[in-house]
């Protein structure tokens, strides 16, 4: 399988790439690890008569500790990520969805900004995002600006990036010292989209929950965010009744497409599950 | 007719270069241009791993990377595991540990285990396991390439200059 032909370009700047994206039009599609947009023309699914490979941009890369967050190029890859002691150790949800994304070597060509910018709701980052509370840096013809990751996933493959916007930059609020996270993902087999999965990060003041985040992949069309689940917790303790509220209200929000992995209400089960699991685990590793 | 790119990197030590289109992923390249049949294609949708090689120190499955993305790069394939006629000790393990039955899932795992070991290089089990899950054998159920892995990686824990 042979992806059709195209023109291919490889700026070195990120103003060329900019440029070259604005001139070209919806003719032109980023290559940034190309684990997901290769194998989608090798199949047809698309055929964009340019690709503009970002990975001759070296500024696109690197993790850096700035203001009490943790700063991440786009074309960073997941390998990166998991290598980081800085991510390990700061935003350590990261490095456990990091490493449960797909198999060993497409880890190492997949980003992070690949990823979050294709809109697939199967895709890992956008619901660690959503948990970390993140927001992106994008640059386009008029310039940069910086938008939340609650409320950049639009729909499947639609975010909120403009035609000829590039996201550069990812930046993770590092969480308060003692909270306890998880990425519980059930999966059929190495490599395969999460039949559901649950990202949590949870502080605990005393034996009550503090402050929690809930978000969810390949539950719906987007990523989400379970905000009544959270707030369902808050003030609580977790034991067996507010886990099982937390996790009706998680599935409460859930509109999986059925498909190969399951049918919509085995998935929303599932999706409860991994909530529940991801708040116990999230517990153990919690310090009030 | 598509327009044609020049694309030189370094294959198992020595430049070689190729005229492609810019559609070419690198395994046709190296099979088809560079006569270097090692890398096998298996399922060609980024599965399997029979394609494995190694590219600017990482694992990639060579048939989803373009030839014209590793313009200047360091690739290594399992024509180049072999020195001086001596065996890499990959390769020594896998044949002493019968880590193969049919052969053809070999030379993705042989440069997966190499990145592997250059990595880590003693992998517990669960580690081998765990960064071996991109590559598929459908003969051996793995036990024989676990063994195998372990086997080089105190080969070379023994003789570090063969590494």
């Amino acid at each position: 399988m042979i992806p059709p032909s195209f023109d291919y370009h490889a700026p070195r700047s990120l103003g060329e790439a900019v440029s070259l994206l604005s001139s070209l039009g919806e003719e032109a599609k980023l290559l940034a690890g190309g684990h997901s947009l290769l194998p989608m023309m090798k199949l047809r699914f698309a055929q964009p008569a340019h690709l503009i490979d970002l990975g001759a941009i070296s500024d696109l890369r690197g993790i850096r500790e700035e203001n009490g967050a943790l700063v991440i190029g786009a074309m960073t890859t997941e390998a990166e990520l998991l290598q980081s002691a800085l991510v390990r150790n700061k935003v350590p949800l990261l490095a456990e969805g990091a490493s449960q994304i797909a198999d060993p070597q497409v880890r190492y060509r997949g980003t992070i900004g690949g990823d979050i910018s294709h809109g697939d709701p199967g895709n890992d980052h956008p619901a660690l995002m959503l948990a970390l509370d993140a927001s992106f840096v994008v640059t386009g013809p008029r310039g940069q600006r910086t938008l939340p990751a609650n409320g950049f996933f639009l729909g499947l493959y639609s975010t909120q990036l403009a035609p000829a916007e590039i996201l550069t930059q990812i930046r993770i609020p590092i969480p308060a010292a003692g909270t306890g996270w998880s990425y519980q993902k059930l999966k059929r087999k190495t490599g395969d989209f999460a039949t559901a999965a649950s990202a949590v990060l949870l502080r605990m003041k005393g034996t009550t929950v503090a402050q929690v985040a809930i978000a969810l992949t390949n539950a719906a069309p987007t990523a989400l965010r379970a905000t009544a689940a959270e707030r369902a917790l808050v003030g609580k303790a977790i034991n067996a009744a507010s886990l099982a509220e937390a996790a009706r209200l998680a599935m409460g929000i859930c509109q999986p497409a059925a498909d190969l992995r399951g049918d919509g209400a085995y998935k929303t089960a599932m999706c409860g599950e991994m909530t529940r699991r991801a708040l116990e685990a999230a517990l153990a590793r919690a310090r009030a | 007719m598509a327009k044609l790119h020049n694309v030189s990197f370094k294959l198992n030590g020595k430049a070689v270069a190729a005229e492609v289109e810019a559609r070419e992923l690198l395994i046709y390249t190296l099979r088809e241009r560079l006569a270097h049949t090692g890398a096998h294609i298996g399922c060609e949708t980024s599965h399997c791993g029979a394609c494995t090689v190694d590219c600017n120190g990482a694992s990639v499955k060579s048939c989803t990377v373009l030839t014209v993305q590793c313009a200047g790069a360091d690739v290594l394939t399992v024509e180049g595991l072999e020195r001086g006629g001596a065996l890499h000790a990959l390769q020594q393990a896998f044949h002493e540990e019968h880590g193969l039955q049919c052969g053809y899932c070999t030379p993705g795992m042989l440069m997966r285990a190499y990145r592997l070991l250059g990595e880590n290089p003693n992998p517990s089990e669960a580690e081998i396991r765990y960064g071996m899950s991109g590559n598929l054998c459908r003969c051996t159920g793995y036990q024989n390439i676990v063994k195998a892995v372990q086997s080089a990686a105190r080969k070379l824990a023994a003789k570090p200059a063969a590494a």
